[in-house]
């Protein structure tokens, strides 16, 4: 067992778990945190898009134990109470989702690249979202909104759905 | 408060969004109980193989672990087998299915046993110490190869080829040999692997003791799943509860009966503990079912000026290593649109399903109709190429005629209504169709190495599954009806039950739509609960583009009982006959007193507290409706793609794409569009990228995310749509169905397009998916190998 100690949407949270464990099911299992979610086995989907540090992971390629010491945030943490985040704000009025599953790892890939790019193109959002898979969007609304929350983001008027 | 507003057509938000988008999502993995343990399936690396013996010893003294189970430990488990409910002649051969197979691996993921332990690493870890010595036989993955019988697979039934069924042809069959024009083509469309970014997974719990247990399923039929497991595990229907939670997109493949869900119910039964078991990727690679996997050779008669006069198709259909709960069924449902949009006077289709050592196939989006599409679309450009038609002028001259009203076809169904010609020129007018012909001319005077490709798509899709009657002597087991039920509660909100079960589709949303306008009430007081058999107690499920003709015309329909019982009170309260009362401003009010009304919620709440209402009248204000459609629903529709392809390289880029759609009227015209593209991305992914391959000893080769290119954002297009609206006359609300419209639609889109922007080059054909390296190979080819 080794003993992790995580600062997690601010709070900071400890736990002895097997040297294997993956952030991902740290998050999950340990700390029932199980908005953040699992798609694949090969570091491809993106579902478990994670902030380490302020950047994104896939916490499906962390080791808990890499984590340590670090601050993390999940989609958990995004929201105030009911009032969305601004990108979950604009994923609703752009219908960027339908099953929702690969969502949580697109707003929290989103999240960490507007703190990089708070005015991209499309072509920069779609390579950003580059390493997140969703299935069921065909991506136009996904990208959509990430430009959206960009506009209200950097305090320019929103767009609203035409 | 009144709602005036009308909100069916209106883009209004969803409403499953806030907890999807916060991490609230109710997915099955998020759910675990106390005492729970997991489950692991022990799948060997065999392709085909006999069985000698299974050592178990080392797997059951691992640390947690609870059991480990193999086929005859389980005989008394399963009374039946896994069910497949669509036998669709009387002398088709059944697979049997067990969900541990006894004595033979059949194909690269057929489970010999299961591990039950406390926690899954430990489930996981002891599946493999479980060790299988097996001899290998002879592996055939290839359709035409499996048809000759050299490998039987299941050597109870004698032969692969377990199922030929014939449509029975429609019109005068000698046009195929005395047309003027005889186009003959053969085209093979490879395996596809549906990809749902949530794996399946599901939680069984109950009390052995009362022999009651429910069952918690990544599953988009939880209905379904109710008489199909109760059937394998005995179980009865009156004791068993089917949950499907929130569920991570399906696209077909979690349309089944699968052998996880019934090891889940049986080891809960016999440990008394609840039992989860969540699907790796890998295993959902091999495990969960894949799509398309056939061959069809077509043929198509027509005159020197472009009229077509027949179309004649015969499918080899690869069903895999045993049939899943509709497999021989899928070549079936698209054997029903062969005619495509077009008005031939003569139709011929007929397959053979034939059992291969692969993952079995069924229902991935669009189920059969993509299959016929794509070969229709192909056939059509070959066809126009031939006698040196523009592919348009070829389409626009054979469009059946437009029809208000439902009629006959040369299939043998009667198509509910048609339009299709201004879908087409809408279409044409968005993709600038004559403009794009110049720039294509240009460059190939030019000879430029980025050379433009136009294809064209012109589709008809069979959906609302289905009218009971036809499914009967289709030979389907089941109905086709959906149900829903409405009830009104004292403080003016609704609580509708549907037995629709969505996984992406927005039906709380659409509904909520409709039954806030006939209620006049707002969506957000309308809770729309669904995919618990509990819960919504009637019902058929997701699929095959029903939910809004089928489930939602139920809504349409217990609504209106509502209503009619709503306006009986409305009357007995302001004392009017019920005919003086007109339904406006969201009331029933007295004709000329508007101010003597009473709303929705106040009759609720009168219905409610049952003081004083009409003579014999019941409490409540609630209605039921069980709906079974008259006729299934006919969409339509063009797509354009436009390509530029890099004739060095071979490398496609889509420029352009348009489509123009016509399922009918529509409720949410947002979620119409958002399924149109999710169902373009697929097909579009279909058409460039993605395909499952086996070796030779038939292991799957693209066994991981990593080697099945699912396509990401970079790869997808935006696209630009537009619809028309020819209502549908099967149900009242109009509405046609949008679900797999995209993907049905663009496959053939996109490959014409690729192989027209190289057909002054010498390419006729060219396979999907249409990668770099098969277009560089298929200019190489037709320049004689010099390119
Ligand atoms: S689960 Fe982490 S990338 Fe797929
Ligand atoms: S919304 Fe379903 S996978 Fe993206």
């Amino acid at each position: 067992m080794t003993n992790v100690s995580v600062t997690v949407n601010g709070q900071s949270r400890e736990a002895d778990v097997e040297p294997r464990t993956l952030l991902v099911y740290f998050l999950r299992e340990t700390l029932g945190l199980t908005g953040t979610n699992v798609g694949c086995d090969t570091s491809t989907c993106g579902s478990c898009t994670v902030l380490v540090d302020g950047e994104s992971v896939k916490s499906c390629t962390m080791l808990a134990a890499q984590a340590d010491g670090r601050d993390v945030t999940t989609i958990e943490a995004m929201a105030h109470g009911d009032t969305m985040h601004p990108i979950q704000d604009a994923f609703h009025r752009n219908h960027g989702l339908q099953c929702g599953y690969c969502t949580p790892g697109m707003v929290m890939a989103a999240a960490s690249y507007l703190q990089e790019n708070p005015t991209p193109t499309e072509e920069d959002v779609r390579e950003a979202l580059e390493g997140n898979l969703c299935r069921c969007t065909g991506y136009q609304n996904i990208v959509k909104s990430i430009l959206d929350a960009a506009g209200s983001m950097s305090g320019a008027p929103e767009t609203t759905r035409a | 408060m009144v709602a005036t507003e009308q909100y069916v057509g209106s883009p209004v938000l969803r409403k499953e969004d806030a907890k999807l988008l916060t991490g609230q999502g109710n997915f099955v993995d998020n759910q675990s109980m106390a005492g729970m343990v997991w489950m692991a399936l022990v799948r060997p690396p065999h392709v085909h193989a006999t069985i000698q013996s299974i050592d178990t010893a080392a797997a059951a003294s691992m640390p947690g672990v609870v059991g480990v189970y193999t086929a005859a430990d389980l005989e008394t488990a399963f009374p039946a087998a896994l069910p497949m409910v669509w036998p669709i002649t009387e002398d088709i051969k059944i697979p049997t299915h067990w969900p541990l197979t006894k004595d033979k691996i059949r194909f690269a993921g057929d489970a010999v046993a299961v591990v039950v332990a406390e926690t899954r690493e430990q489930a996981e870890d002891a599946a493999e110490m479980v060790t299988v010595s097996a001899s290998d036989l002879p592996a055939v993955t290839d359709l035409e190869e499996a048809a000759t019988d050299e490998v039987v697979i299941h050597e109870d039934l004698g032969t692969n080829v377990v199922v030929h069924w014939s449509h029975g042809g429609g019109g005068d069959q000698s046009v195929f040999d005395s047309a003027p024009v005889i186009v003959q083509e053969r085209f093979t469309q490879p395996r596809l692997i549906p990809n749902a970014i949530e794996p399946r997974g599901c939680l069984a719990y109950g009390s052995p003791a009362a022999g009651e247990f429910t069952l918690v399923s990544a599953t988009q039929i939880p209905h379904i799943c109710r008489v199909g497991l109760s059937i394998a595990t005995g179980v009865p229907q009156s004791k068993l509860r089917i949950i499907a939670p929130d569920v991570g997109g399906g696209f077909g493949s979690k349309l089944n009966v699968y052998a996880e869900e019934a090891l889940a119910l049986a080891l809960t039964r016999s440990i008394g503990r609840p039992v989860k078991w969540i699907e790796t990727r890998p295993e959902n690679y091999v495990a969960t079912i894949h799509g398309r996997g056939v061959l069809h050779d077509c043929t198509l008669a027509g005159t020197e000026d472009g009229e077509i006069q027949g179309m004649k198709f015969v499918e080899l259909a690869d069903m895999g290593a045993y049939f899943q709960l509709l497999t021989p069924g899928i070549p079936e449902l698209g054997g029903w649109v062969y005619m495509g949009p077009y008005d031939t006077k003569a139709y011929w289709y007929e397959f053979k399903g034939i059992i291969t050592n692969a993952t079995p196939t069924d229902a991935y989006r669009g189920a059969g109709r993509p299959e016929a599409t794509f070969v229709i679309e192909r056939l059509v450009d070959a066809y126009a190429r031939r006698i040196g038609m523009d592919p348009a002028d070829v389409r626009r001259k054979n469009f059946l005629p437009p029809s208000a009203e439902a009629f006959a076809s040369v299939m043998g169904l009667s198509i509910d209504s048609a339009n299709y010609e201004p879908t087409f020129d809408r279409a044409l007018e968005l993709a600038e169709y004559d403009q794009m012909r110049k720039e294509q001319q240009a460059r190939r005077d030019r000879g430029d190495t980025k050379q433009l490709g136009i294809g064209l798509s012109s589709y008809i899709e069979m959906c609302g599954l289905a009218p009971s009657e036809i499914l009967g002597a289709l030979r389907y087991v089941a109905g086709g009806w959906d149900a829903a039920e409405i009830e009104c509660r004292p403080d003016g909100k609704v609580v509708v039950r549907t037995g629709t079960s969505p996984h992406g589709q927005g039906h709380e949303t659409s509904w909520s739509q409709i039954v806030a306008d006939g209620l006049g009430v707002t969506p957000d007081d309308v809770e729309v609960l669904h995919g618990d058999t509990s819960v919504s107690r009637l019902g058929m499920d997701t699929y095959g583009s029903r939910s809004a003709s089928v489930g939602a015309e139920a809504v349409a329909r217990a609504l209106e009982k509502v209503r009619a019982k709503a306006r009986t009170i409305a009357a007995h309260e302001l004392e009017v006959a019920e005919d003086d009362l007109e339904w406006t401003d969201g009331a029933f009010r007295v004709s000329g007193a508007p101010d003597k009304a009473r709303t929705i919620p106040e009759l609720a709440a009168s219905a409610w507290h049952a003081h004083a209402l009409p003579a014999d009248m019941e409490p409540m204000l609630e209605g039921t409706a069980v709906w079974d459609p008259p006729n299934f629903t006919w969409p339509g529709g063009t797509h354009i793609c436009v390509v530029e392809v890099d004739t060095e390289t071979g490398k496609t880029d889509i420029m352009r794409y348009v489509a123009v759609d016509d399922c009918g009227n529509v409720i949410n015209p947002m979620i119409v569009e958002g399924q149109v593209q999710g169902g373009v991305a697929q097909g579009v992914a279909e058409a460039l990228y993605e395909e499952a391959l086996y070796d030779e000893s038939g292991n799957l080769m693209s066994s991981s995310m990593t080697q099945y290119l699912v396509p990401t954002a970079v790869e997808i297009p935006s696209i630009t749509q537009d619809r028309t609206v020819t209502p549908s006359t099967t149900n009242s609300l109009g509405v046609k169905g949008i679900g797999e419209a995209g993907t049905i639609a663009s496959p053939p889109a996109v490959v014409n397009a690729v192989i027209d922007a190289v057909s002054h080059l010498g390419v006729s054909h060219i396979d999907k998916p249409a990668s770099p390296e098969r277009v560089w190979r298929a200019i190489r080819d037709a320049q004689g190998g010099a390119a």
